[in-house]
């Protein structure tokens, strides 16, 4: 008997295969029943309606895409390289300024039932509102659709952080803080050499929340200002009616995604412990 | 006000009994301690204990009465007095090294980190865990954890040290084996030690005095029992001294039949006893002879 992980990679890849063999035949067009008229084959054979292109297709388009993703044919011809790029970019700005508020924040309401109290209804107000409601109001103050985008992406990626972040400091073990407080550690090295390792793995998890929220974001975002990223491939690709090249980008946001969610993932292991 | 090292003055702790009312833990505690000496305080569960143990730590705030120690008076924690907890409280992300260099550097954040390093050692080894030195707490045994966390409340040198319970939790193996260590450790350094147990043995093997407390609410430091036994002392050997069954056995008396009413003398201090001096033990003949096949048990097994 083989191992679980070769027969999981080998399941993994027969569906896979089904998968794409049913897709490919769903896609076919029918065979022509009777002789192709003049005007048929000047209009590009006997299928008027247009469908699904298959996976074949998809895979030529990702191919050439691969073959060069950071060619620049203008502004409405970009690689996919160049695209995702723009897209990583904003978010990791956006996400890095989220954190730069959510951390600092998060310790302060964590460590402080007052601020917690005082902060804590503005707080539930605020994180249920989609990001992109803030958008109108984001483009009309900051006048920038890039700025825009990338602030939209902060807000969102902004309460993960900053509830993870206070519940990890609230509920750091008292015990630990006694040892600091037995140890006569002042409160800024009481802060970063026992309660930011004791909350750290909790902090991180609202950190990889946060980047997957924004990761879904930013395709949003982009499709509404446009220019560049992803966001904008995509619905640029639908308005060209290039259906092979739109799966091709869906395919291609999903590995970046996961790329991403991976390595917070292995920052979580970093800072992990067992009690 | 006399000499001691530690003075303990009027000490109570009120809480609310939730129906609006109060309820008075433990009530005018009073008692000193000398410089080198290891006190044990025994009572039964909920006299309140281990909030002694905090207020004299600095963690938990007394309702009255104050603790003076060297001529100044305890307020919040502090590097002269270390603790060693039930649960360890060792930082678990840490090693057990570093665990102990987190104490160390605390204690003399000038040292150099050679310094630092070879210090925390010395201690760890004194435990006999240098082979450990890099495991973390959750690849450790309870016994191993108990250990670094002793090792690293000797490590600062405090000038008082407060044990709360540090074996509760401990297989009684592992518990004797650790007592012995902490017996090598304390001959070899003469700390101050104020320490918490539920254990009579364990206590009389480690003091010079034990403070017995009656039962709580209102709980009180009731008496002082002197252990008159020679040092050094060890486990295999100390029941051997007629002393030791004196002692003991005025010990479990209070606690099974006198602690529920027990009462120190009348200015709040507790009444000193030397069970080893007394001829009348005060436990009648049938649980004599009964110890008395233990022991005989016990040295034939030595």
């Amino acid at each position: 008997m083989a191992s679980l992980n070769v027969r999981a990679t080998l399941l993994s890849v027969s569906f896979l295969i089904l998968a794409l063999g049913m897709w490919e035949m769903a896609t076919q067009p029918p065979a022509a029943q009777e002789a192709v008229s003049e005007y048929e084959l000047l209009m590009g054979g006997a299928d008027q309606e247009s469908r699904v292109p298959p996976p074949s297709a998809v895979i030529r388009v990702a191919w050439a895409e691969l073959s060069n993703p950071f060619y620049d044919a203008g502004a409405n011809d970009k690689g996919i390289g160049i695209q995702l790029a723009y897209s990583v970019y904003r978010v990791l700005t956006g996400y890095l300024a989220a954190m730069a508020i959510a951390l600092p924040l998060g310790f302060l309401i964590g460590m402080s039932p007052l601020m917690y109290k005082a902060l804590n209804p503005y707080i539930q107000v605020l994180r249920p509102i989609s990001p992109l409601a803030w958008m109108p109001l984001a483009l009309f103050i900051i006048q920038d659709s890039d700025a825009s985008a990338i602030f939209v992406i902060f807000i969102c990626s902004i309460w993960p952080m900053l509830l993870n972040t206070a519940f990890g400091v609230a509920n750091v073990r008292q015990d630990w803080v006694n040892v600091a407080r037995t140890h006569e550690l002042n409160p800024i090295k009481t802060a970063l050499t026992v309660i930011l390792p004791a909350a750290a793995p909790t902090i991180l998890t609202g950190m990889r929340i946060s980047i997957g929220i924004a990761w879904l974001v930013i395709v949003a975002a982009e499709m509404l200002v446009g220019g560049t990223g992803i966001g904008y491939y995509v619905w640029n690709e639908w308005n060209n009616l290039d259906l092979a090249s739109v799966i091709f980008s869906i395919l291609m946001i999903g590995v970046v995604g996961m790329l991403l969610d991976l390595a917070l993932g292995k920052a979580q292991k970093l800072v992990e412990y067992k009690e | 006000m006399s000499k001691s090292f530690l003075e303990v003055d009027g000490l109570s702790k009120v809480y609310p009994d939730g129906q609006g009312g109060e309820l008075t833990v433990f009530e005018d505690i009073r008692f000193a301690l000398q410089k080198g000496e290891f006190v044990c305080i025994i009572g039964h569960s909920g006299c309140g204990k281990s909030t002694i143990l905090n207020v004299l730590a600095g963690l938990d705030e007394a309702s009255t009465g104050n603790v003076v120690m060297n001529g100044k008076e305890v307020k919040g924690p502090g590097l002269e007095r270390g603790v060693v907890f039930q649960n360890y409280s060792l930082l678990p992300w840490k090693t057990a090294l570093n665990n102990i260099i987190f104490g160390v550097k605390a204690r003399w954040p000038s040292w150099s980190k050679e310094k630092v390093r070879e210090h925390s050692e010395r201690y760890l080894k004194m435990v006999g865990l240098d082979h450990a030195m890099d495991r973390k707490p959750s690849q450790l045994s309870g016994g191993m954890r108990q250990r670094v966390s002793i090792a690293r409340a000797f490590a600062t040198q405090p000038e008082l040290l407060l044990l709360d319970e540090p074996f509760g939790a401990l297989d009684a193996l592992t518990r004797g084996v650790i007592q012995d260590e902490l017996v090598k450790i304390w001959e070899e350094t003469r700390q101050t030690v104020f320490m918490i147990t539920h254990d009579v043995d364990e206590a009389i093997l480690l003091s010079d005095r034990i403070f017995l407390m009656s039962n709580g609410p209102n709980a009180r430091i009731a008496e002082s029992v002197k252990v008159n036994l020679p040092h050094p002392r060890s486990r295999a050997t100390i029941f051997q001294n007629p002393a030791h069954q004196k002692i003991r056995h005025y010990l479990v008396d209070f606690l099974v039949n006198r602690s529920g009413s027990a009462l120190p003398e009348q200015d709040g201090s507790p009444r000193v006893v030397d069970p080893s001096t007394d001829e009348l033990t005060p436990d009648p003949a049938p649980a004599e002879s009964e110890t008395k096949t233990e022991t005989t048990a016990r040295a034939v097994n030595a």
